[in-house]
């Protein structure tokens, strides 16, 4: 295979018209030799910058050096000791702003595709059945873990290693967090990948207990005194939705964006098969301009709508990642940009029948230096559409705080933690990821959950 | 697995069962639901819970065939498990959570209807069994359709029974019924109405004319049940609700039901199809027993 150094090897995807009519997945990933090929491009920089990027701190050159020998048990084997979720990872994590942002080839050419190298490494470790290597000696201390999205998984796979005898407590019938209800399954397949990557960690010893809801079914008090833990893990995400609060808002047709992804992913209302009914909109106007709302707008889009993505400020300040948003045009996706709603129209039955929307433009910055956006005066029109997709951030469900004494939250709603172990203001209870920071990125929670292990073997060996 | 350990018909498609869940026997409390989703395929389907023992470790819930997936379910039997089932969820009705001397005080009279005679049984239950002494009117259509009297009987002070085509007791709706014991002197300080939405909405109008503070135990359409997807949203006064984790039981004079009813409807055309689907069978919907 031929390889300019300055650039990357084009990876296969679907086409963007074939892929707008179904759930397959869009990015089909290296083969053995263009992954090979593409490994060739890695300097192996003594101090390799690319690292630094990684909030694991991946070994990438020593990964990469593996793939490009065609050793992909080694490679695997690398990966593995930073991070347990690498065929997710390597999807899903923002490639862009991270590792691949640090990369030296990125100064004069394109960044190694890091990403993809990894997503080839876990994935083709998958079909050759290799898995992680469960404990050999056991501790003989018990923790258990809350939620089961990256964080959860993360720190209850290394406690694991570790010796550990961990119990993950899921509320849904289904492991994986934000991967399982969140994500759709054409950019994280979950069956080949969440379900695998959950396997892998029970394969490590883990147990995973689902349709627990902690606070509910029983409380971290009743873990630690009753039911024998030695230490807590909260890795129980934020996922409670938030609305505009304008008039209109209750109507039917009006979903947050958590309602649609979740009827849509672990649901599977798309799939005949299944019970959940899902109302896919002939005309949808999904609002925010996250990587929530790229999936929404896409998921839609294949249940057959017109889709308009409805965001106040321009592209330039468009939270979702690049990749996503491309994607997302590519697929014929409307952006409806520095477009904010003021009103939701109902008809007679209660139903969605337009949304009055204002023109606004950017004026100065704000605390976040990002440009405020301002509306224009008698600018209002009203956009055609007949449903209506909110997706405008979550924060963390209280649940778990308010029925634990001693855990305390910030301002936010979030848990406060140390951040170089998990330590709450609880003793022998930890958390971590979108828990603690709000809602931020996969490989961040995993990240978190990884301190928090090493901070929870660290309190249980004293 | 979640194992049917008992299955009853009660009447006029109502069913009752006895679910093996010990985590949810241990913790649950009167006025809180549980989910239940049969199979891989189904639905997540919210039920109250109507009963539990704790020693034994059974949930007892009573549902109502409806739609398509409530007939499917009724198809399961005794030795046949739920995949998931998942609870206590919701909040413990309000009045439990009083103290015990001021809810000795309230004169409380408990108004069902239909499959919402299930939810109430174990408030009052619940009462009988702390010294408080209830009174119950349980409304239905006609005598042939009434569950679960005689269990209400042994734990009432007083169970009446209305019926709107009088072959029981009393001739009227609940509502009518109120007004009869009122008339006959009798007077409450509380009451928590649990039925149809648009029954409740009623009997809210009715108590609101009355000025009888009235709880209401809503149920629209949810999907997880833990706060997480909003499906449950009402307008309760000038707040947005979610049922699931701020109810299910409101203070019913600020509920707006007629929106509530409406957003129960949302998926009415999609779930007609589905029911037909269902009873005409040309899809496998698994649970019937004969196909798997
Ligand atoms: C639609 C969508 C797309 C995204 N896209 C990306 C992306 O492309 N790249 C990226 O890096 N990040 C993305 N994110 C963000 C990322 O998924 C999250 O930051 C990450 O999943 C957080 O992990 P977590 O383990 O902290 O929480 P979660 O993944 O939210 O998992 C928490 C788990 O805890 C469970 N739980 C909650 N409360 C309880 C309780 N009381 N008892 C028991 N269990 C409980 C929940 O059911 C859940 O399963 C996306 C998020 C969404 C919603
Ligand atoms: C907190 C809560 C507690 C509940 N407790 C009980 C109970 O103890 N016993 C019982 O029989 N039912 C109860 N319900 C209602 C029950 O969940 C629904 O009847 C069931 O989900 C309908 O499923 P289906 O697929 O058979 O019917 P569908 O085909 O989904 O619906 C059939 C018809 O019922 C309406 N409907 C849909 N969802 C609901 C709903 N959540 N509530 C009322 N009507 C609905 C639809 O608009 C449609 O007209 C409760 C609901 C909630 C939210
Ligand atoms: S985990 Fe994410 S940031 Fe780290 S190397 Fe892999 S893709 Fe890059
Ligand atoms: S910075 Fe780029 S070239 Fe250097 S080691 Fe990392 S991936 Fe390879
Ligand atoms: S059912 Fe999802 S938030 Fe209540």
């Amino acid at each position: 295979m031929e390889v300019d150094v300055m650039k990357r090897i084009p990876v296969r995807e679907q086409d963007p018209k074939v892929r707008a009519t179904n759930f397959d997945e869009v990015c089909l990933g290296y083969n053995k030799e263009e992954a090979m090929a593409e490994a060739t491009r890695c300097l192996q920089c003594k101090n390799p910058r690319c690292v630094q990027g990684c909030p694991v701190n991946i070994d990438i050159p020593g990964f990469i050096k593996e793939v490009g020998e065609d050793n992909v048990a080694g490679a695997y084997k690398v990966i593995s000791k930073y991070s347990a979720l690498p065929a997710v990872c390597g999807r899903v994590c923002p490639q862009e702003s991270q590792c691949e942002s640090m990369c030296v080839r990125g100064i004069k050419g394109d960044a190694v595709s890091i990403g993809k190298l990894e997503r080839y490494v876990a994935d083709t470790a998958r079909e050759q059945g290799i898995k992680p290597e469960p404990a050999t000696e056991k501790k003989g201390k018990k923790v258990a873990v809350i939620g089961s999205g990256p964080a959860g998984l993360t720190c209850a796979g290394d406690l694991a290693k570790l010796g550990y005898d961990v119990t993950i407590f899921e509320a849904l019938h289904k492991a994986g967090g934000v991967l399982s209800y969140g994500i759709p399954e054409f950019r994280l397949p979950k069956d080949r990948v969440v379900a695998a990557e959950v396997e892998n960690v029970k394969a490590l010893g883990v147990k995973i207990e689902t349709n627990v809801v902690i606070g509910k079914a029983t409380t971290i008090d009743e873990l630690l005194n009753d039911e024998g833990f030695d230490a807590v893990f909260v890795g129980s995400g934020a996922g409670l939705p938030r609305f505009m609060g304008i008039p209109g808002e209750n109507a039917n047709g009006v979903f947050s964006a958590n309602e649609y992804l979740t009827r849509s992913n672990l649901m599977k209302a798309f799939d005949d098969k299944y019970d959940t009914p899902i109302i896919a909109g002939k005309k949808v106007a999904v609002v925010g301009g996250g990587n929530v709302a790229m999936d929404a707008a896409r998921t839609a889009l294949r249940l057959g709508a017109e889709v308009h993505i409805v965001y106040r400020r321009s592209e330039e300040e468009l939270p979702a990642r690049v990749e996503e948003v491309h994607h997302a045009k590519e697929e014929g996706i409307v952006f409806d940009l520095l477009t904010n709603p003021t009103e939701i129209l109902v008809d007679e039955n209660g139903s969605v029948k337009g949304m009055t929307c204002i023109r606004m433009e950017l004026g100065e910055p704000d605390e976040s230096g990002r440009r405020r956006p301002v509306e224009i005066a008698g600018s209002e029109f009203t956009l055609d559409v007949d449903t209506v997709i909110m997706s405008l951030g979550t924060s963390p469900n209280p649940l778990i705080s308010s029925t634990t004494k001693g855990l305390e939250i910030n301002k936010r709603k979030c848990i406060i933690a140390e951040e170089e172990n998990g330590q709450t203001t609880k003793e022998g209870v930890y958390a971590g990821g979108d828990a603690v920071t709000g809602a931020a990125t996969v490989i961040l929670a995993m990240g978190a959950g990884k301190a928090a292990a090493k901070g929870i073997d660290e309190f249980l060996s004293k | 697995m979640f194992k049917i350990l008992k299955k009853e018909y009660l009447a006029n498609n109502i069913w009752l069962m006895d679910i093996e869940a010990p985590r949810v026997a241990k913790h649950c409390q009167p006025g809180q639901f549980v989910i239940v989703k049969m199979d891989e395929e189904g639905e997540r389907i919210p039920l109250t819970v109507c009963d539990y023992d704790r020693e034994k470790g059974t949930v007892t819930i009573v549902f109502q065939t409806v739609g398509a997936s409530t007939m499917e379910m009724a198809e399961y039997e005794v030795g046949e498990s739920f995949e998931d089932f998942v609870g206590p969820l919701g909040c413990p009705s309000e009045l439990i959570e009083m103290p015990l001397d001021e809810l000795k005080k309230e004169k409380i009279l408990f108004v069902c209807g239909g499959v919402g005679t299930a939810p109430v049984y174990p408030q009052v239950k619940w009462m009988k069994e702390h010294g408080v002494d209830v009174d119950v009117i349980i409304g239905a259509r006609t005598k042939d359709i009434l569950i679960l009297e005689d269990e209400m009987r042994k734990v009432a002070a007083n169970l009446y029974i209305a019926t709107d085509d009088g072959s029981y007791e009393f001739k009227g709706n609940g509502c009518d019924k109120i007004k009869d014991l009122y008339a006959q002197g009798k007077s409450y300080t509380k009451v928590v109405a649990i039925g149809p939405m648009i029954m409740m909405k009623f009997v809210c109008l009715l108590t609101k004319e009355m000025n009888i503070p009235t709880i209401v135990s809503m149920n629209p359409i949810m999907v997880d049940g833990t706060g997480m997807c909003g499906a449950c949203r009402l307008q309760v006064g000038d707040e947005i609700k979610f049922a699931c984790v701020d109810g299910p039981e409101f203070d019913g004079h600020l509920v707006d039901f007629d929106q509530a009813m409406k957003r129960q409807a949302m998926y009415k055309t999609e779930e007609g199809r589905a029911k037909l689907k269902f009873e005409e069978g040309d899809t496998h919907h698994g649970g019937c027993g004969q196909c798997h």
